[in-house]
């Protein structure tokens, strides 16, 4: 892992606790995270180790082992067809024609079948090579797909809030393009490139041991161009991969935000930054373009200098009596076919260096391990005991840091029991976030065991994990898809009564019923309109149909009208009844259900009990709960 | 969606097709001239670039000329002299076609380059003027695949494929005329599976299409799904939903690959069909010719100089299809392309003002508002909304959730235009002045409070006109009104980079950043979309008390959940089913109004009859 935390420098600033993330974070958590200069995250380039991407291919292929040779077989058997052709017109007219004028019919037939039989066969490979070589790269490419899909899930929250979503999306679109446009076109490519190299080398060394080797020679100036193109070009490629994913960056980040966009007239601003964005890939897209030009006039200049030098030389030896005159016509034939493949080299060297390119930063990506790992062999939950569906929660000697030092939360213990809803409050950046993000096990901490029921979280699976701990944050992200399935979500088997059902119980049924589908309307499309109070009850309703043993409000209701955060409470009253709880809410309305206040302040518990007893106190939260009760009775 | 199939191939896939008049049946050529007003620019070496690749194709032709001169002539007359011009003009024109095909790339690399970025620039400005209603109906993944990979499709078609299609074009016509010209039955018999080939061609072209902008679709889905799974990253694991998330992924890449495999099969006919055709042809040509020669009426070396004329041209042939499979797919992105291009921006024009312009506030006049997407004949969002906000008046707006509250806020800077009735501004009707003069008077907080990739400064500043920006204390100002003091212990103080790209804010400095933007202005109108919800009982307190010096200044709309925000007004409005339910003092509401009441304390007594909702 290392690079993920170690690049990460955290500055904390004034409270020094807390937590980074965005929005789904404490609302008043003043630390800061800043990327250092340098951090490859800035840069856009993750650290690989040498041969990453190489292995990365490898193990891509390796799997369609069978596929790629199939693939090259029918390429061999197409060009073998093709390059037939030739040898069957010589027959006709060294033996068909003296035949057919002897009334022999036969090889004149022959020579009808015979081409019949090539065009078909050629034909016929080709067709095949064209579904094989796509039903490998096809197959390739989902795998890649997938790949980086799943990993991007798997790791872990803070690398997300760093690694920003536009580059996820041109790791797994425009980088994963480069790599088809290579398996579609660049391994038939070089396939033909080494088949028509290697064969016409072998007919020139028969033809005359001398001029073979100078062809076979002309390949060193070709390979050190090759060597030193292929360093310029993934530079440039490399610059160019960087450069769309910061025009998609700054594309999304438009996209998302076009009300702000518009009602603070940053359009023009907008153009301009994209403008410098898009110039810069248009300069890196048109270097590496130039640089394909620089190496063609190369490639072309060494092998027209090595067919003028051979024919050169060849003639002299013809003059001089060592070389038989139809020798040299023959290899100055060949000869002149042997380099026609360097264009289609160029093509191949092309679209590999913009493949490897991509698969650079495909592979940093995927080098990155996730932080807070799934169990190797998962541990499950005791059974739940006379039908109490909460758990108990058990800080067991835990701190949280980065490890690049900065401790958030010093080493404490608590226990929450099965059943107890705890209210976690105080002011910006006490530590309440990471409190929950904890147990929600979104981060794992320094030292120390978050257990329940006597399970540490990090042998569960996420499946039971998940079943244990839902966390429901301030952040109210709808996916596309119906309402329904938002809802879902919490469940994926509910039937849609259950959904209903939860709808209801949030007080949520309503405003969904009105909906031009109801749950079945489209959250994207017609109508689909949703408040943010909205999307947080539907937030809730996943909730509530996930029906966790420990729930976690973070900061959950605070786009909820009164009525709305009443509907809440309710239903944590009635359907949530015996469930664990952790509310982090700084409206102290919440807390009016809670069984237990926690009081926090710079990472410490500093006040504990029942909110009768804190409010009959004389501690903090007497003096936050009296500033609350103004607020609201007035 | 993760949890069910997904359903947004269909939800993108028609969106581009039912919303936007574009005519699907267009043909390939006329979409792709629709390109033309981008090549332009670049006409001129564009046009060069393909000269020197007929120049350069030319040259190939000349190279076994020279070859067999030299073979003939100076090797069999044994003539040094004749052999070092050979090898000499050999050298030169080899050094003239290295030459060639560099310039052929350095002519069209940048420009073709420069033609992607101004289609890719267009396609930004234009989305950024287009009306929000578009963007509520498009994801912006559709969007973004249409920003780049379709148009690296249509840069690639202007660089290769289309340079080619002209020079394989030109090479087959003049070897199809040489051919019929040395031997005009042989060349007919040649010329034969012409008819054929246009035939299959053709529907290839129909097919192809069909199965590219499928395939392009779904790429645009995929990138949606991406997008969102990346930016519901935290709900998604939440919920340990990671599995189904990818299986929603793994069905939609899934289904990609057989629309490409598809695509593969449809490519794989045609291009036996274009290899079988003209082999069947020569076959026929090679037996009728040996023939011919058997009978003497064709010398063998005429038919030798034929054939191996008919099998130069293979290449050019047989290209043909991947180069047809290339345009059709240009011609895909590009009617993607244009799609979004296509779509009305917001009409600059404005309307002739009838009212007389004075103090008189903000004041709704018989609104009606419908969504532009919403079915015809429903019931209208907002209805019969008739408010007046006095000048340097604040109005609090309440209501339950989901009865149109923020939409009524985003008619006031015209994000959204009134389908009846005007809005005036001190009686000036907002669809009478610039939307960039409105946007500038109207100030606005939203609901989600968003940053974008620039510094804090930058951030706030925005909010103000140009002239604001630059004076001094007005940054500081607003960030007190905020209180947002965090900005001083950020690492570079206001300086410091926030937004997706740079430092990760929380909710509650996000809000207040947000807050300090919509006011740093001292706009005139003031519209704040419950602008303290992120804030703890303390940093509310404080907000409130500098919030109300601001708002002494300016006529202000304030969207409300609270009694404490209420508070900060001197009327409230309560919306209710998108109609104004009643006006008045909070104090007075409470007192007459079960549903205000019911709204402001969540008493379930009043909740039966007040939320018969």
């Amino acid at each position: 892992m290392t690079t993920t935390t170690n690049t990460n420098t955290n500055t904390s600033a004034g409270a020094g606790a807390g937590t980074g993330p965005r929005a789904d974070d404490g609302p008043e958590d003043d630390e800061v995270r800043v990327p250092s200069p340098g951090d490859p995250f800035d840069q856009d380039d993750l650290p690989t180790p040498p041969g990453a991407t190489g292995s990365l291919l490898r193990s891509l292929l390796a799997p369609h082992r069978r596929g790629v040779v199939l693939t090259v077989l029918a390429l061999l058997l197409q060009q073998g067809a093709v390059q037939s052709g030739p040898l069957i017109v010589a027959y006709a007219i060294d033996s068909a024609v003296p035949a057919f004028r002897d009334h022999a019919y036969g090889p004149l037939i022959a020579v009808g079948v015979g081409f019949l039989l090539t065009a078909c066969c050629s034909a016929a490979f080709q067709y095949a090579y064209i579904q094989l070589s796509a039903r490998v790269s096809q197959n390739v490419l989902l795998d890649l797909r997938g790949r980086i899909f799943r990993h991007a899930q798997a790791l872990s929250v803070d690398f997300h809030d760093r690694y920003t979503s536009g580059r996820v999306i041109s790791r797994a679109t425009t980088d994963v393009e480069s790599l088809r446009e290579l398996l579609s076109e660049g391994l038939q490519e070089l396939v033909n490139v080494i088949l028509a190299s290697a064969y016409i080398t072998a007919m020139l060394l028969w033809l005359d041991l001398g001029i073979g080797s100078v062809a076979a020679l002309s390949f060193v100036p070709l390979f050190v161009l090759i060597r030193l193109y292929r360093r310029r070009a993934a530079r440039a490629y490399g610059e160019r991969s960087s450069a769309i994913a910061a025009v998609i960056v700054k594309f999304v980040e438009t996209m998302n935000g076009i009300r702000p966009v518009r009602a603070f007239r940053r359009e023009q601003a907008n153009d301009e930054h994209f403008a410098v964005l898009n110039h810069r890939h248009e300069r890196a897209n048109g270097t590496a373009m130039l640089e394909m030009a620089r190496y063609v006039v190369g490639s072309r200049l060494i092998a027209n200098t090595a067919v003028a030098g051979m024919v050169l030389w060849g003639a002299y030896r013809v003059a001089g009596g060592t070389l038989e005159l139809g020798v040299l016509a023959a290899a100055v034939l060949f000869i002149r076919r042997l380099y026609d493949p360097i264009d289609r080299l160029a093509m191949f060297l092309n679209s590999y260096e913009s493949a490897a390119a991509s698969l650079k930063k495909i592979a940093g990506l995927l080098e990155q391990t996730p932080s807070v790992p799934e169990p190797s062999v998962p541990r499950p939950l005791p059974a739940l005991q006379d039908e109490r569906p909460g758990r108990e929660v058990e800080f067991d000697g835990v701190s949280f840091g980065y490890r690049t030092g900065g401790e958030v939360l010093p080493p404490f213990d608590l226990t929450f029991p099965a059943g107890q809803t705890v209210a976690v409050v105080g002011s910006t950046g006490a530590g309440k976030s990471t409190l929950a993000k904890l147990l929600a096990r979104f981060y794992d901490p320094s030292h120390g065991r978050v257990l329940l029921d006597g399970v540490d979280l990090r042998e569960l699976s996420t499946a039971e994990l998940r079943r244990g701990v839902v966390m429901v944050t301030q952040e109210a992200f709808l996916f596309s898809g119906s309402v329904a399935e938002n809802i879902a979500i919490g469940r994926p088997d509910a039937s849609r009564a259950e959904i209903e059902r939860a709808a209801k119980a949030i007080g949520a049924h309503d405003f969904i019923a009105a909906l031009p589908d109801g749950y079945d309307t489209d959250v994207r499309k017609r109508g689909g309109r949703i408040s943010a109070g909205q999307r947080q009850l539907v937030a809730f309703a996943r909730a509530l149909l996930a029906d966790p043993a420990v729930l976690i409000l973070d900061e959950a209701t605070s786009s909820l009208d009164i009525p709305g955060e009443r509907a809440v409470q309710r239903a944590m009253l009635t359907v949530l009844r015996g469930r664990t709880a952790v509310v982090i809410a700084h409206r102290l309305s919440t807390v009016e259900i809670a069984d237990r206040v926690l009081v926090m302040e710079g990472g410490r518990v500093i006040e504990d009990g029942s909110p009768a007893e804190l409010i009959g106190g004389t501690g903090v939260f007497a003096g936050l709960h009296r500033a609350w009760r103004e607020s609201v009775v007035s | 969606m993760p949890t069910t199939p997904s359903p947004t191939t269909e939800t993108g896939r028609s969106d581009g097709k039912d919303q936007l008049a574009s005519p699907a049946r267009q043909s390939a050529v006329r979409t792709l001239l629709r390109l033309w007003p981008y090549v332009r620019p670049v006409r001129a070496r564009w046009a060069g670039a393909a000269a020197v690749a007929v120049l350069a194709s030319c040259l190939a032709l000349v190279f076994p000329l020279v070859l067999k001169w030299i073979v003939d002539g100076p090797v069999t007359d044994r003539d040094p002299g004749g052999v070092w011009l050979g090898a000499g003009v050999l050298l030169a024109l080899g050094i003239a076609e290295a030459l060639l095909f560099g310039l052929r790339r350095w002519l069209v690399a940048r420009p073709l380059a420069g033609v992607e970025a101004a289609m890719r620039a267009d396609l930004y400005r234009h989305l950024q003027r287009l009306p929000v209603a578009f963007h509520d109906k498009w994801a912006s993944g559709q969007l973004l695949s249409r920003g780049t990979t379709d148009l690296m499709v249509v840069r690639m078609f202007l660089a290769f494929p289309l340079t080619f299609l002209i020079v394989n074009g030109v090479t087959i016509a003049a070897g199809l005329t040489v051919l019929v010209v040395q031997d005009w039955g042989l060349g007919l018999v040649l010329l034969a599976p012409a008819v054929p080939l246009i035939a299959v061609c053709y529907r290839f072209e129909h097919g192809y299409a069909g199965a590219s902008r499928r395939a392009q679709d779904q790429v645009g889905d995929l990138t949606t799904v991406v997008e969102e799974s990346v930016l519901g990253i935290r709900i998604i694991k939440g919920f340990g939903r990671h599995r189904s998330q990818a299986r929603a992924f793994r069905e939609l890449s899934g289904r990609l690959r057989g629309t490409e495999l598809a695509k593969a099969r449809l490519l794989a006919g045609i291009l036996a069909v274009i290899t079988l055709l003209p082999e069947v042809a020569l076959g026929a040509a090679l037996v009728l010719g040996t023939v011919q020669v058997a009978d003497g009426k064709l010398t063998a070396g005429t038919l030798v100089a034929f054939l191996s004329t008919a099998l130069a041209l293979r290449w050019p042939i047989e290209s043909i299809g991947f180069l047809l499979a290339m345009s059709q797919e240009a011609a895909t992105a590009t009617r993607r392309y244009f799609e979004v291009l296509d779509a009305e921006e917001e009409d600059p024009r404005v309307r002739a003002d009838s009212g007389e312009p004075g103090r008189d506030g903000l004041r709704f006049d018989g609104v009606e508002f419908r969504y532009p997407d919403a079915a015809q004949g429903s019931v209208p969002t907002l209805r019969h909304i008739d408010l007046h906000i006095r000048s340097g008046e604040t109005l609090a707006l309440v209501g339950a959730t989901g009865s149109g509250k923020t939409t009524l806020t985003a008619l006031v800077p015209r994000l959204y235009d009134v389908t009846a009735g005007r809005i005036t501004l001190d009686g000036r009707d907002i669809t009478a002045m610039p939307r960039d003069e409105l946007r500038t008077l109207v100030s606005m907080a939203f609901e989600e409070p968003t940053l974008f990739s620039a510094s804090v400064a930058e951030n706030v500043l925005m909010g103000a006109a140009a002239d604001t920006a630059g004076r001094p204390g007005a940054l500081a100002r607003a960030l007190g009104v905020a209180q947002a003091d965090f900005v001083q212990r950020l690492p570079a103080g206001a300086d410091t980079e926030v937004g997706e790209q740079g430092l990760s804010l929380s909710g509650g400095q996000r809000q207040r950043l947000a807050l300090a933007r919509s006011v740093v202005g001292a706009p005139r109108y003031l519209v704040l979309d419950d602008p303290l919800s992120a804030l703890d009982v303390h940093t509310e307190a404080a907000v409130e008390a500098a919030l109300r010096r601001v708002l002494a200044d300016s006529t202000a709309l304030v969207v409300a959940h609270r009694p404490s925000t209420v508070l900060l007004a001197d009327r409230v409005a309560l919306l209710s089913q998108g109609r104004i339910a009643a006006v008045g003092t909070h104090h007075e509401l409470l007192r007459t109004n079960a549903e205000y009441r019911h709204l402001m304390s969540g008493d379930e007594a009043e909740t039966e009859e007040a939320g018969d909702r």
